[in-house]
């Protein structure tokens, strides 16, 4: 009775369109331009890059625009070393929580040109753009970050963002 | 504090596509197995459960006592809708490109429904208690949709 009974392929597929809103929209078009844009809430004044068109913790509409820099801190990060299939860059390498200058709040993104064992809370990173000619509006215009070669931002400068 | 002097006008929206998928395959297993290889054969099995119910699909364990099952019962190749949807728009991925119904339908010697399609052609050839008959098709593969349709008995 120990029949081999095969094997059947069920592909689960859902395609989406997504659509920005408006704040997504103004944040990808500012990209274009090498620009990080986020939104400063009215009553807590905290700055979301990017921005969602509200503020998360207050729930009203955050309509003030602030532009942030390409610059920032890594809060917090993960080593990867388990390579799976589609990976973009081979591991073992760092992906990062970057809190960028003007922001309270980090974006995700790929960290190179440091060895993974060196990368540390508080290292100063920048922005490295695609060239201009290949800009698209997305954070993968930003190909990835770099240490500055600054010192580390103090403990107290990023300890409430983690 | 008035509006800032950094608000901005309504832009328009920009639009991605994303996909999701998840590219299964699976080993099919005893029961499930058997069913698809009946189904190779124009066949349709349903297994009995603990109570003497005729389950189709064939289910691996019984939904009440949880025991294992094994006893196989072949059933009939038409059968009675019990609960139907029209699909006036089919999608890509739906199983027929023209109008048509998925239905629950059980079939003779079956106790339990199953979920497949009616080519009926019009909504109004639909009721729940229509008599419907299998249309397979030329070279059955071992799947479900080895059985193209069912179409009303009378037609």
């Amino acid at each position: 009775m120990a029949e081999s009974y095969g094997v059947v392929s069920r592909r689960i597929r859902l395609d989406y369109t997504y659509t920005t809103g408006a704040a997504s929209t103004r944040f990808l078009k500012g990209i274009l331009q090498k620009k990080l844009l986020g939104q400063r809430c009215p009553e807590c004044r905290k700055v979301y890059v990017p921005p969602r068109g509200s503020c998360p913790t207050c729930g009203v509409a955050t309509r003030d625009e602030v532009e942030v820099k390409d610059t920032g801190t890594v809060t917090t990060f993960c080593i990867v070393n388990i390579p799976f299939p589609g990976m973009a860059v081979k591991p073992p390498f760092a992906a990062a929580s970057v809190l960028l200058d003007g922001a309270d709040i980090a974006i995700f993104h790929l960290l190179q040109e440091v060895p993974v064992e060196d990368v540390r809370m508080g290292l100063r990173v920048q922005a490295v753009w695609v060239p201009d000619a290949e800009l698209e509006p997305t954070l993968e215009s930003i190909r990835y970050f770099k240490p500055t070669g600054e010192p580390d931002a103090p403990y107290d400068t990023y300890k409430d963002h983690l | 504090m008035s509006q800032s002097p950094n608000t901005s006008p309504q832009p328009e929206a920009l639009t991605a596509p994303h996909v999701l998928e998840y590219p299964y395959t699976r080993s099919t297993g005893e029961v499930i197995g058997r069913f698809f290889a009946a189904l190779k054969e124009r066949r349709i099995l349903g297994i009995r459960a603990r109570d003497g119910r005729v389950l189709v699909p064939p289910q691996e364990y019984d939904p009440d006592t949880a025991e294992g099952l094994d006893e196989w019962v072949e059933v009939g190749q038409s059968g009675t809708v019990t609960s139907w949807t029209w699909i006036e728009h089919p999608r890509p991925k739906h199983p027929l490109q023209r109008p048509f119904a998925f239905a629950l339908i059980r079939l003779d010697g079956a106790d339990t429904a199953m979920l497949h399609v009616v080519d009926a052609g019009d909504p109004s050839c639909m009721s729940t208690g229509l008599r419907v008959r299998s249309n397979w098709r030329d070279d059955p593969q071992g799947d479900i949709t080895d059985i193209i349709s069912f179409a009303p008995e009378a037609s």
